[in-house]
């Protein structure tokens, strides 16, 4: 049946790829918002710098759900973009697919190897080959808070979970909003995680990494899941599908005094004209100083034919990595360089001590994976971990042990 | 004209009536007119107003920077010229496309109806569950047969790919047509000696007007107005409209510009919404022509 | 209403010999024919097949027999938004005939400006909800849209909250689609009155039947395909409904405004689960076969009975 031999063609990948003209990269990604679209219009005038074209194929919207339909949709049309900003364990799976191109020699010619931490080297390695660049390291596990709605609220800013709550009622009988946040799945998980990090570095790993089932639904993740339900009500009822910057820009404006967000929500801060340190502060969410939850963005290089294109492909690789990219495109964007060694006179306060969270979090061990980025495990599990969450906190029956239980189910059922 | 008025005599009951009936059809119309109204104002409004004012506060003054704005020079991901050149590109994919899908929709349903062989009535049946086909599920397997074809991510596959699934519907619009039509009408013709297309081009096309238009205004909105198979076969240069719309809403430079976003929802609108407004009587008369029957 | 066509052409004025006019119907009808063929039924029975492997990220051709549609009825998240559908599904389809078939004849009645109330009540059909979504999300919204609005205008404890509410977000659904369709179908029923014998109502009139009694009894009882032809329309926008969802509420909140549609394309695209997907678009087919198949019977059976 020709409609069976059309699957398996397009599993099999043909190579009959459209021809582009001269040197160009198409690249698909959905960095769209404030600082992440300033931070891409770096790189794209240093590839111009190159006198190679850049074509960008901003697909926003949904978290990059979008842009993974359009993807999927390219391959199987075996036509896909030359780099797309894919990550974490995702990357393993295009490349158990074939689709993506070998690297290495670039790699070797910039001396990666020596360059990244070897967390990120793995992620960006298939089968021991480079086929992604590595961009940018966040840490997700930060508070963001207004300090002049604090002193307004006379609350002070919270380092651990209790704190947070008592500084939460306080601000809110003042009549601002204690949390910034935007009912989205990945916005539920991103407050969610940050929470459950707090209840220790192992319990994480074997919860979110290891997929533990006594971790799942133990004592800790209850625990968890009560705490995370109780942010429920220092939440304003606009929550509902509100994006994570319009969350961010209340928290600029001082209509809310705390948002738990990436450090990317810097890039607003930025875009906005505000100082760390004076219009605003980030913290490392309560209970997490030491750890860092990491979820680092790369652009996966895919087999696309054509000698200029290829070449390219090549130099946008090359100079994803360059020294000059990594400051001024993590300046932006609010994140901190993947590379070793850079100079940090630039950077501000957060991001110095993003690096210096990153290094010592390396050592002992505190540096985790993110869930609610696509850092842990594959959009299978990620997604059934996302429903449950979403739908705890935003229903008013389900009890925390119930949550707990499900979750483990829904884990179990999505590895099946 | 038939008229189906009651209410002749004018009793005091009656014109009470009467009242009552417009003021429900202009209450009506409010609830209507609300999400458009939102849209319009917002959009005539600065940065400031949008976030001080309400919903329905209106503009201190009226201006269209947010327009111009909007058309010209808004930041898609990081490409900044507005929405206009995507604007074009949803041009070169539906005027194509409808002229395309109407033509195979007219020839169709004319032999369905008129020129029946055995078989015709389930090829037609057939063909109605395309109507009916939810899109996600084809997008997989149309992307390869597009690149199959040569012509994925570009104008041509998505032109492609609105004739394909348009044409159920224009063939079922045409089909209901032209059976008021009688068959006695195409026998006379042949006996004249007048071949298929002749009989097409003498006999039908002269009366086939109402369901054109019913036709052209159905498709023109539906692929005007897609969004799943534009963002999904789309390339750099062919994203239609709605696929930027969503990324200009999407994108925000420290705080979103609803002002911007409004106008350029507006502007994606405004073809489909001209032909609505201006054509829409022909629209009514073409569905009384004959495409709501059967 | 079509039933009363004759029949045409070839069978009873068949030339001997070959003839091209005698072909001609056939060779115009394959280029759809091919297409209909691949494009809709060979795609259909791609999915059939890919419902029955373990397929995750591409299509894969690993068979697990059922198992995909046994996890697809064990999850949670499918049921929601099965139920979803038999709530806004119903809900809609009532709601917008009954709307339509008021306005209509609310509109029939020599009402001045129909021009433009009926553009009014139809403009909604023209516009898609990538458009209006951001609109509608304000307008649902507790802190900025109705609930603000009556709040300010002194109804101090007006409340509107259904888009954050799980057991209420469906209803919001319903709104936003009713506003779009109903003045479709209004449409629809306006061109049907328009198309009834003057002659028939005057009758009634002079019997002395009453306007209620004549449009019970005499008006809307002619209209019967349209009523036909609108259900059918609306019942496949229910179950098409993508871009509403997308656009109001993404599934929100939690995943309670979630519609078969919107499931597919989630667990197809961005959980790369495309066995489960698959599984899910066969029963959405099977729901629209449910629709179609008794309304292609009774559309063609009046042709059948008459060879």
């Amino acid at each position: 049946m020709k409609k069976i031999a059309l699957g398996l063609t397009a599993v099999a990948l043909s190579l009959a790829a459209t021809t582009s003209q001269a040197g160009q990269v198409e690249v698909l990604h959905w960095w769209t918002s404030g600082g992440e679209a300033a931070a891409i219009d770096v790189l794209k005038q240093e590839m111009k710098e190159q006198g190679d074209t850049w074509k960008d194929f901003a697909v926003a919207g949904g978290g990059g759900e979008s842009a993974m339909t359009v993807l999927k949709s390219r391959a199987i049309a075996g036509n896909p973009p030359s780099a797309a900003q894919i990550k974490g364990p995702t990357i393993q799976e295009w490349g158990d697919l074939g689709f993506l191109e070998n690297i290495d020699d670039v790699a070797k010619a910039g001396h990666w190897d020596k360059l990244l931490p070897p967390v990120v080297s793995k992620i960006m390695k298939y089968d021991g080959h480079y086929v992604a660049v590595p961009v940018n390291v966040h840490r997700v596990n930060w508070l963001w808070a207004n300090p002049e709605v604090f002193r307004k609220a006379g609350a002070s800013i919270p380092t651990t979970w209790d704190q947070f709550f008592v500084a939460a009622d306080k601000i809110k009988k003042a009549g601002y909003i204690p949390l910034a946040h935007g009912g989205q799945a990945w916005q539920d998980a991103t407050l969610f995680e940050a929470i459950a990090l707090s209840e220790g570095t192992d319990f994480y790993k074997a919860a979110f990494v290891d997929l533990k089932d006594d971790a799942l639904k133990g004592p800790k993740m209850v625990d968890a899941l009560t705490k995370f339900k109780k942010m429920r009500q220092y939440v304003d009822p606009g929550f509902s599908g509100r994006d994570w910057n319009v969350a961010t820009s209340m928290v600029i404006n001082g209509k809310a005094a705390m948002q738990i967000m990436g450090d990317w929500a810097k890039g607003e801060f930025t875009a906005a004209g505000k100082r760390p340190g004076v219009d605003y502060v980030c913290l490392p969410a309560p209970g997490t100083s030491g750890q860092f939850t990491f979820n680092i963005d790369s652009l996966a290089m895919f087999k696309v034919s054509g000698k200029d294109t290829q070449k390219a492909q090549r130099d946008l690789a090359r100079l994803v990595m360059e020294p000059k990219f990594q400051e001024v495109f993590n300046l932006k964007k609010g994140s901190i360089p993947v590379r070793l060694g850079m100079p940090r006179d630039k950077f501000d306060a957060c991001a110095d001590s993003s690096m210096d969270a990153f290094n010592a979090a390396s050592a002992t061990g505190d540096l985790v994976p993110s869930m609610a980025h696509g850092m842990a495990v594959n959009s299978m599990i990620q997604g059934a971990m996302f429903d449950v969450i979403t739908n705890f906190f935003n229903s008013d029956s389900m009890t925390p042990e119930q949550a707990a239980d499900k979750l483990a189910r829904s884990v179990k059922a999505a590895s099946m | 004209m038939k008229n189906n008025v009651v209410g002749r005599k004018t009793s005091g009951v009656d014109k009470a009536l009467r009242i009552a009936l417009y003021a429900t059809l202009i209450l009506v119309a409010g609830f209507y007119l609300m999400p458009l109204v939102v849209m319009l104002i917002t959009s005539m409004k600065d940065a400031e107003e949008v976030r001080n004012g309400t919903l329905l506060s209106l503009p201190s003054y009226i201006h269209f920077d947010s327009w111009e704005k909007a058309w010209s020079s808004a930041c898609t991901g990081s490409s900044c010229h507005g929405i206009s050149p995507y604007f074009m590109n949803s041009f070169k994919i539906v005027i194509p496309a409808v002229a395309i899908s109407t033509i195979l929709g007219a020839i169709n349903g004319y032999v369905i109806s008129l020129w029946r062989f055995r078989g015709s009535n389930l090829f037609f049946a057939a063909l109605l569950l395309g109507c009916f086909i939810p899109f996600q599920v084809v997008l997989l397997p149309m992307a390869r047969t597009l690149g199959w074809l040569g012509i994925a991510s570009s104008t041509t596959g998505l032109v492609f790919v609105h004739v394909v699934y348009g044409v159920a519907f224009t063939t079922l619009f045409f089909r209901n047509f032209y059976q008021s039509i009688p068959g006695e009408l195409i026998k006379a013709a042949r006996l004249d000696g007048a071949g298929f297309f002749t009989i097409f081009y003498r006999i039908i096309l002269p009366v086939s007007t109402p369901i054109i238009v019913v036709t052209v205004i159905w498709q023109f909105t539906q692929i005007w107005n897609d969004f799943l198979f534009g963002v999904a076969f789309s390339g750099f240069e062919s994203q239609p409209v709605t696929v930027a719309l969503n990324n200009l809403v999407n994108t925000s430079f420290g705080g979103k510009e609803y002002n911007v976003d409004m106008a350029a929802a507006v502007i994606a609108a405004l073809p489909t919404l001209i032909v609505y407004v201006f054509a829409g009587k022909y629209f009514v008369r073409g569905l009384t022509a004959g495409a709501v029957k059967g | 209403m079509n039933t009363n066509t004759p029949h045409s052409g070839s069978k009873s004025a068949r030339p001997s010999g070959f003839s091209l006019t005698d072909w001609m119907p056939k060779i115009v009808l394959a280029p759809t024919m091919v297409i209909a063929l691949v494009c809709i039924y060979g795609y259909m029975i791609w999915t059939a097949v890919l419902s029955f492997t373990n397929s995750r990220m591409l299509p894969s051709y690993n068979f697990v027999g059922w198992a995909q549609y046994e996890r697809l009825f064990n999850n949670d998240r499918w049921m929601v938004a099965l139920t979803n559908l038999g709530i806004f599904g119903s809900l809609f389809i009532l709601i917008c005939l009954f709307l339509g078939v008021m306005l209509a004849i609310f509109l029939d009645q020599k009402i001045r400006a129909e021009g433009v109330i009926r553009t009014i009540y139809l403009y909604p059909m023209a516009i898609s909800f990538i458009v209006t979504g951001t609109a509608w999300k304000w307008l649902l919204n507790p802190t900025n849209g109705i609930q603000k609005l009556m709040i300010d205008m002194g109804f101090v404890n007006f409340k509107f909250d259904w888009l954050i509410n799980p057991h209420m977000v469906v209803y919001c659904l319903v709104i936003a689609a009713v506003w779009q369709a109903s003045g479709f179908v209004m449409a629809l029923f306006l061109a049907g009155l328009r198309g009834v014998d003057g002659d028939l109502i005057k009758a009634a009139h002079l019997d002395g039947a009453s306007t209620f009694t004549t449009y019970r009894r005499i008006i809307l009882p002619s209209l019967k395909p349209v009523f036909f032809s609108a259900l059918v329309i609306l019942a496949h926008i229910a179950i098409k409904s993508f871009d509403l969802v997308q656009a109001l509420t993404n599934g929100g909140p939690g995943y309670a405004s979630d519609l078969p549609a919107n499931f597919m394309y989630t667990y197809t695209f961005s959980r790369s689960q495309i066995g489960m997907g698959s599984a899910s678009a066969m029963v959405m087919l099977g729901c629209i076969l449910a629709i179609l198949v008794p309304y292609l019977y009774s559309e063609l059976r009046g042709e059948r009975s008459e060879k």
